[in-house]
């Protein structure tokens, strides 16, 4: 079977692994710990593809049908 | 001392299971009698209702810790069970750590290797993500259950077989062995502190074999207390009705094994002592049939007392019960504000609101005080500063009561108009269903309310109640004006409109007011304008000869402000191809400019409740929530007194059709019914096209509904376009007062296509509906084709059609609300805590984010123009106008 390419799926967004410093500088901006982010599991297709590990802090860049773009954060987990 | 000394912050709540020993170390009688009472009432030594349990008779002191009834908390005694049982709770948990054990060495199922990863991972997990650590221990057992051999003792493994509610099997290859609790239990007490935490347990609160039980707790009788009846029968409660049957059968199964009885009694009895175990935690426990009383009634068990609506959770604990609240029937009162809400006399005089004394209120204050508690602005209790309350119901003599009042002594004073109350309707499904009123106190007996805020109730007066609640702080109050005033709800964030407005009548009176051909005199139109509340001066009359007359559109735009500039096309307009704006001949296209309703007519789109970009909905946004209560309380004053000087009434010539609209009617139905038998012969015959993803026969079905579709459809046509000048049930339809063309259709032309299920009748007798039509019958009169209008009456086949198509309705309906409700209850818990922070994100209660932003784009529903933050459009049309200035 050909293996299909979800990252260049229309419906599925720009996913993008952050820096250190990224993930401090987000901190801070929310004044959050990094737990107090969405979740997302190592297992899931897009982690798998991009290599993202637990501890990551993945960026989300969408289309939104009600503010053209929105940007998201997700939190990497085990499982 | 007082509470909050002692009290301290709650870091966390840990749950885990009595153990044996714990449940003896906080008995205080072991019990092993099954009786309660003797015949001279006292309590049986031993039995349920030992006097050391604690004490529910007042007057008397406990055994054990020395109280009296409000103090004695209740002392647990406990059961020694003569047999281990399964606890039914944990069932599904033992089954699944019997199968990740070895039944022989009772280790865990996992290689060294494979064991100490986990241990590691474990350690991590709880470490960074405690969260998770259920979802590795379930990995961790699901992992171990599937090792056939044990590593450690090399012995093949059993499948093991679960039956609900308690029973275990391994299938061994000679047949399926059962397996006993106290067997249950000796596999689990093998197993290591480690494995048990690898498994998800925190062995020192919760020890596997703990869930089998050796020790029973039994609650103080507090907990189940015994009612007398007034015939003096005694009446136990049904927890220790059921803890009889579970010691009854415990102390024969003891005689039995003591007395070395046969092997298949005991565990007939050991069984029987299972299921009363059971059926005490839950009586509603699925495979086996519910305990029940003497008089066939279901024993209501723990379970049964903290589940559902009834339970402890939902009734007594979210459950609030409340003083200062009133409830009566609603009734409609035009006159009042949309801000008030009527109340009558009889409840003013009960509802009281705590008012402090000073030296601005003292004179005020001594009259309601010798007014006392029967007559209206009156009062019904002083609080000294010594916080004393002197009940004004019992002294005769007021007068001194009232002169001795001083400053700095409260007041509860009657109701009085003016006051902020909150008003409620059930059920309460937004926060438009609990609002702010101010209080007007009017004779008779129901609360009145104006009309425009029935759609944010979703009242009618068939009979509806509704409960009001009177805020006794001055914070409540203020809170509750800012904030709940209906004033302040008409937006609606569900709408992105206003969702009060103009219903029924004040839509037809807007209409009959501002049509082009209505004209009036100056004293109709002083009436008008006084009794809406108008105190402005007469406008310069429209018409100057042959006498003065005044436009219903002149008198409508008096309530504008004086720079309003707007447009919009009406309920009425006909959505011409190309719309003639100003020109239209049917008075369709709104133009206000400069406050003056230059064309147009005044109908739903305008004003109707619920409807986004209305009239009233730019009022609002332009001028505050100030001017959009000032325009329903004036201006649609101003459409009912205008109906009321005209009339509106339909009668039975509003639905008559001339001779020739009706000969077109049957025309058009006859053709439906040509085509129709055309469609079926042309199927008899094989030749009909089959649609793409259809079968022959359900394309046959969609020709033949498309066609009568189509002929209910022109019907409705002929009927609305021949229809007198005039007619009120016309004017009422296309205004959006009330009812639709359709409904008008179904009245004078032809009721259509009757359906079950979205499709034509098809049930009933073999290949027919009824025993009056050939079977195999496909014509439109066999399926539910009604051609008769209500007016021209049904005949009885078209009625029993008739019915069977409302009888769905109503089944749907009542089925929807019931699912729509729990899906409600469901989705508000869920949701109930989570809130919109100051810098946009939306968060839950810990702190954690839910959304980066409110909606993706921060924008208040109810504050936005079209679901966005700004309209360009409107803004710069608003700059262009006043630069053209
Ligand atoms: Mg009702
Ligand atoms: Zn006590
Ligand atoms: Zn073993
Ligand atoms: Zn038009």
């Amino acid at each position: 079977m050909v293996k299909f390419e979800i990252l260049k799926h229309e419906l599925v967004p720009q996913f993008e692994i952050l820096k250190k410093e990224e993930i401090e500088a987000l901190r801070h901006t929310y004044g959050i710990k990094k737990e107090d982010l969405p979740w997302i599991r190592r297992s899931d297709p897009v982690c798998k593809e991009i290599g993202a590990k637990p501890g990551d802090v993945l960026k989300i860049t969408r289309k939104s049908p009600v503010a053209e773009q929105s940007v998201g954060y997700r939190y990497c987990v085990p499982g | 001392m007082s509470l909050s000394d002692i009290a301290k912050a709650m870091k966390a709540i840990k749950f885990g299971l009595l153990s044996p020993e714990d449940i003896r170390k906080m008995s205080v009688v072991n019990i092993i009698t099954a009786d309660t009472y003797d015949e001279d009432g006292v309590p049986i030594e031993a039995g349920l209702m030992d006097r050391r349990l604690g004490t529910i008779e007042p007057g008397q002191k406990c055994q054990t810790c020395g109280n009296r009834v409000g103090q004695c908390p209740g002392h647990f005694g406990h059961i020694e069970m003569a047999r281990p049982v399964i606890h039914p709770g944990f069932a599904k948990t033992v089954y699944l750590m019997l199968r990740a054990t070895c039944w022989n060495c009772g280790k865990l199922l996992l290689a060294k290797e494979e064991y100490e990863k986990y241990t590691l991972m474990m350690e991590r997990y709880k470490r960074r993500w405690p969260q998770l650590r259920f979802k590795l221990a379930d990995r961790i057992t699901k992992k171990a259950n599937k090792t056939s051999e044990c590593p450690y003792c090399g012995q093949e493994q059993y499948k093991i077989k679960f039956e609900k509610p308690t029973t275990y099997y391994e299938e061994h290859k000679e047949g399926n062995v059962k397996l006993a609790a106290n067997e249950i239990r000796s596999r689990l007490e093998r197993l290591t502190d480690q494995d048990a935490a690898l498994m998800g347990l925190d062995p020192l609160l919760a020890r596997p074999e703990w869930m089998v039980l050796t020790v029973l707790p039994v609650p103080p009788s507090a907990a189940r207390p015994s009612i007398t009846l007034e015939s003096g029968v005694r009446s136990e409660d049904d927890l220790t009705h059921k803890l009889v049957d579970i010691i009854r059968i415990n102390e024969r199964l003891k005689e039995n094994i003591d007395a070395g009885a046969p092997q298949l009694i005991i565990e007939d009895l050991w069984e029987l002592l299972q299921y009363h175990i059971t059926t005490y935690f839950d009586n509603e426990t699925s495979g086996i049939p519910p305990a029940r009383h003497r008089s066939g009634r279901p024993l209501r068990t723990i379970a049964q007392r903290l589940k559902g609506k009834e339970g402890r959770f939902r009734s007594n604990l979210s459950g609030k019960r409340v003083d200062f609240s009133a409830r009566t029937v609603i009734s409609p009162d035009p006159i009042i504000s949309i801000n008030e809400v009527g109340i009558p006399f009889d409840i003013a005089k009960l509802l009281t609101i705590p008012e402090r004394i000073n030296k601005y209120n003292l004179e005020q204050m001594k009259i309601l005080i010798q007014n006392g508690p029967d007559d209206h602005p009156g009062a019904n209790y002083i609080i000294r500063p010594d916080g004393r309350r002197i009940d004004l119901r019992f002294p005769k003599d007021r007068k001194t009561i009232a002169d001795s009042v001083e400053v700095g002594y409260e007041v509860e004073r009657h109701l009085k108009n003016g006051d902020v109350v909150l008003f409620n309707r059930q059920p309460s499904l937004h926060r438009m269903s609990i609002m702010a009123h101010r209080v007007r106190v009017l004779p008779y007996k129901t609360f009145r309310l104006n009309l425009c805020v029935c759609p944010p109730y979703n009242a009618d007066f068939d009979g509806d109640e509704m409960n009001l609640h009177v805020p006794q702080s001055e914070e409540a109050r203020a809170e509750a004006l800012v904030l709940m005033l209906v004033q302040e709800q008409i937006l609606s964030p569900r709408y992105g409109g206003p969702i009060m407005g103009g219903i029924q009548d004040y839509i037809s009176g807007g209409y009959m007011l501002t049509r082009k051909e209505t004209q009036v005199t100056r004293e109709e139109a002083s009436q008008l304008l006084t009794s809406s509340g108008f105190d402005g001066d007469l406008p310069e009359p429209a018409i100057t000869e042959p006498e003065e007359l005044w436009t219903g559109k002149q008198l409508a735009s008096l309530f504008f402000p004086k720079d309003f500039n707007y447009t919009l096309k009406s309920n009425i307009c006909l959505k011409c191809p190309t719309c003639k704006k100003e020109e239209c001949e049917h008075d369709a296209y709104v133009v206000i400019k400069n406050g003056q309703l230059i064309s147009g007519v005044i109908d739903k789109k305008a004003i109707g409740a619920g409807q986004p970009e209305s009239i009233l909905h730019r009022l609002i946004k332009d001028y505050g929530t100030d001017m959009g209560r000032f325009y329903i309380d004036k201006a649609f004053k101003l459409f009912l007194s205008f109906i009321d000087t005209r009339g509106l009434t339909i009668g039975l010539d509003d639905e008559e059709l001339p001779q020739q609209a009706k000969d077109k009617v049957s025309v058009v139905v006859g053709e439906a019914e040509d085509k129709t038998a055309k469609l079926i012969s042309i199927y008899n015959q094989g030749l009909l096209e089959r649609l793409p993803g259809r079968t022959l026969e359900e394309t046959l079905e969609t020709k033949i509904m498309q066609e009568l579709e189509e002929a209910r459809e022109k019907a409705g046509e002929i009927a609305g376009s021949n229809l007198k000048d005039g007619n009120t049930a016309l004017l009422m339809a296309r205004t959006g007062a009330r009812g639709s063309l359709m409904n008008l259709a179904h009245m004078v032309a032809c009721v259509g296509q009757q359906s079950v299920r979205g499709e034509r009748v098809i049930r009933g007798y073999q290949g027919r509906t009824l025993p009056h039509f050939k079977q195999g019958d496909l014509g439109a009169r066999a399926h539910g084709f009604v051609y008769s209008s209500y007016k021209d009456k049904l005949n009885p086949i078209e009625f029993f059609f008739h019915a069977m198509g409302g009888r769905e309705g109503l089944v749907d309906t009542a089925v929807r609300t019931s699912q729509s409700g729990y899906m409600q209850r469901r989705l508000i818990n869920a949701l109930q805590d989570v809130r919109v922070e100051y810098d946009g994100t939306v968060r839950g209660t810990d702190g954690s984010i839910l959304q980066f932003k409110y909606g993706d784009d921060g924008v208040d529903p109810a504050k936005s123009d079209h679901g966005k933050a700004v309209n360009i459009d409107k803004i710069i049309e608003r700059v262009i106008s006043a630069g053209g200035k």
